[in-house]
């Protein structure tokens, strides 16, 4: 094992310890926590950009060196590669964005970003299935804490809500992995995939039972309909920068939803099920977001439409489809993300929420730490034209207009639909529902966009710091790249889909058979 | 004994069931520490059912596995368990604060 295959690890082990480091740091000190937290963030970066390279072929890193199926892997490929460097990037706005207010509106902001981004890249890498259910108990323990973040009456509400949801989600999983270990006595993904197509008689069916109910489990997370309604008040409640790295938690769902099953079944057996209820999720949240007058909700809203796109374009899925999905998949979360940190910026300009916050810091005895310093820093000229800008860019963002890539992606995804001669009417029906929910939330973030920055009565400018709006922007730029790499990303995003689709280099890596 | 199990883990998910879609935040805190007993004994017997056998093998002597319990789901209903204790601790913190917070344990955080 030479030295670049420890580079696997890496994400689960650096977050890790950083957050281990900084809960030691008093709490006062939250200049030396953010410099250690965000100089962490800024390494797993580059360990992210190398393992995008890395995984051009699956790689697999034994923990403890103990051979598979008996030890637990990791297994790096191209698509959790790809997602690890996603929730890099979103943790780093995350973090970036909170340094000006949010790291003081309550204790210990900087270990939970840690652990959440610890969670999630574990969840990606693992290719275990029992060590996948740990680490979904530890990105939801992460979540749970930064879904709280702040408190308050509304985020206690709408956290106690997620947090029973989540627990019995997470019996669902359990029940849905033991069903699988009694018929195949294993919980190794590359194992299951080669001895769950042999199972014969009774257990096969039992196998599939199984399989069912894992997959309660992730459509929860996923947010499919009719297991999703607690998304958008949840991600209304909580705070900006918390929601905005959470918008990839419901990506986990479909991640995990997109491995398995393509390990498990093949292309074949549930897909309908996953296309109807994609295409249900994109109605209710077509719904939802026209008649949502909450920004928050309307993001939350947004967040479960790229949801349902994603499932029912898994679900009808070739290959083709499933590539430009991930296109799809990266676009969107980004663009949301961006949203949820601009909808408290621009509402700071509607209502001075800074009043609360100040209350909260001081609840926590974080007043008078280091030097006390009003929120200073430069303040940016024109900024209600600039909030603007960024407020469109993310308006033709989710509507799938050019020139961002929700177009690209959008378009790209109905090409490959529609490639196969004789269209089916599930097809038919998914093509209209995505283009209604670009028209939907055209109209919601027009209606919205005219309230903030042009119908507002009284003009005042609000104060946003470089700080604030530099995450937004670089989100947004990152977008922007996304469209002219549009070919070079759109190529990884294939091989990635057709490695899941024809998984046997996953399998052969995974177990060590070369 | 099946039989004995399998009732067992019926009415353990069974209560816990009703009581999670009962209205007060102390009855759903209960209903899920009762249907998480239910998922943990189904881990466990999932190993199958067998009295009087241990999951240790002797070292050096002859190995037959069908006279040795399945160590395994043991060691996943012992993670379980840990995980499942921590998160309901976690909600049980919830639940006082949300009770402080809205003056009723409704679990919309107010009355109908």
């Amino acid at each position: 094992m030479n030295w670049a295959d420890h580079l696997i690890v890496l994400p689960v082990v650096l977050p890790l310890a950083t957050s281990a480091l900084i809960v030691f740091v008093d709490e006062r000190r939250y200049r030396l926590k953010a410099t250690i937290s965000i100089a962490s963030l800024l390494a797993m970066f580059v360990v992210a950009g190398a393992l995008l390279r890395l995984a051009e072929a699956p790689r697999v890193y034994t923990i403890g060196d103990w051979p598979a199926p008996f030890g637990i892997v990791l297994v790096a490929d191209r698509l959790a590669a790809a997602l690890v460097l996603l929730a890099v990037v979103l943790a780093l706005a995350a973090s970036v964005f909170s340094l000006v207010r949010w790291q003081r509106a309550g204790p210990r902001w900087h270990a939970l970003v840690q652990f959440q981004l610890m969670g999630l890249c574990g969840a990606f890498l693992t290719g275990d299935l029992f060590n996948l259910f740990v680490f979904f108990e530890l990105m939801l323990a992460a979540s749970y804490g930064l879904v709280l973040y702040g408190s308050g009456l509304g985020r206690v509400r709408a956290g106690l809500h997620y947090i029973v949801i989540n627990l019995v989600a997470s019996l669902f999983f359990l029940v849905g992995v033991s069903l699988i270990y009694g018929v195949a006595g294993t919980l190794n993904m590359a194992d299951l995939a080669l001895r769950l197509p042999a199972l014969a008689g009774a257990e096969r069916p039992l196998a599939q039972a199984g399989a069912a109910v894992l997959a309660v489990a992730f459509l929860v997370k996923a947010g499919m309909w009719p297991l999703g309604f607690w998304l958008p008040s949840t991600y209304a409640a909580a705070s900006p920068p918390a929601a905005a790295l959470l918008s990839i938690l419901s990506k986990v769902g479909v991640y995990a939803v997109l491995r398995l099953w393509l390990l498990f079944f093949g292309d074949g057996e549930g897909g309908v099920i996953l296309a109807w209820g994609g295409m249900a999720t994109l109605a209710f949240a077509i719904a939802g977001v026209l008649a949502t007058q909450d920004l928050g909700r309307l993001a939350g809203h947004s967040l479960l439409a790229s949801s349902g796109a994603l499932l029912a374009a898994i679900g009808l899925g070739s290959a083709a489809a499933t590539g430009a999905a991930l296109y799809y998949l990266v676009a969107s979360t980004l663009g949301i993300a961006a949203l949820f940190l601009l909808i408290e910026l621009a509402q700071r300009a509607r209502a001075p929420g800074a009043d609360v916050l100040a209350l909260t810091a001081e609840a926590f005895g974080l007043e008078g730490a280091d030097e006390p310093e009003e929120d200073t820093g430069v303040a940016i000229p024109a900024t209600m034209a600039l909030l603007g800008l960024a407020f469109a860019a993310c308006a033709l963002l989710l509507a799938g207009l050019p020139p961002l890539p929700g177009f690209v992606g959008k378009f790209a995804l109905l090409a490959a639909l529609l490639a196969p001669a004789p269209v089916a009417a599930p097809v038919w029906t998914l093509l209209a529902l995505l283009l209604l929910s670009g028209l939907a939330s055209l109209v919601a973030m027009t209606r919205a966009g005219m309230s903030i920055f042009w119908a507002s009565e009284e003009r005042s400018a609000p104060r946003v710091n470089v700080l604030e709006m530099a995450p937004v922007v670089a989100l947004l730029a990152l977008c922007l790249a996304l469209t002219v790499a549009a070919d070079p990303v759109m190529r990884y995003m294939q091989e990635a889909a057709a490695a899941l689709h024809a998984p046997h280099r996953y399998i052969d890596a995974a177990l060590g058979r070369r | 004994m099946e039989l004995i199990v399998s009732l067992g883990i019926g009415v353990l998910a069974g209560s816990g069931v009703w009581l999670l879609l009962r209205p007060r935040t102390f009855q759903v805190i209960i209903g899920l520490s009762l249907a998480s007993y239910a998922v943990n004994l189904f881990i466990f017997f999932m190993g199958w059912v067998r009295e009087g056998a241990a999951p240790i093998v002797v070292p050096g002597a002859p190995v037959d596995p069908a006279r040795f319990a399945d160590p395994l789901p043991q060691a996943l209903v012992l993670t379980a368990i840990v995980i499942g204790f921590a998160t309901t601790a976690l909600l049980l913190v919830v639940l006082l604060a949300a009770r402080g917070l809205t003056g009723t344990d409704h679990v919309d955080g107010q009355e109908q």
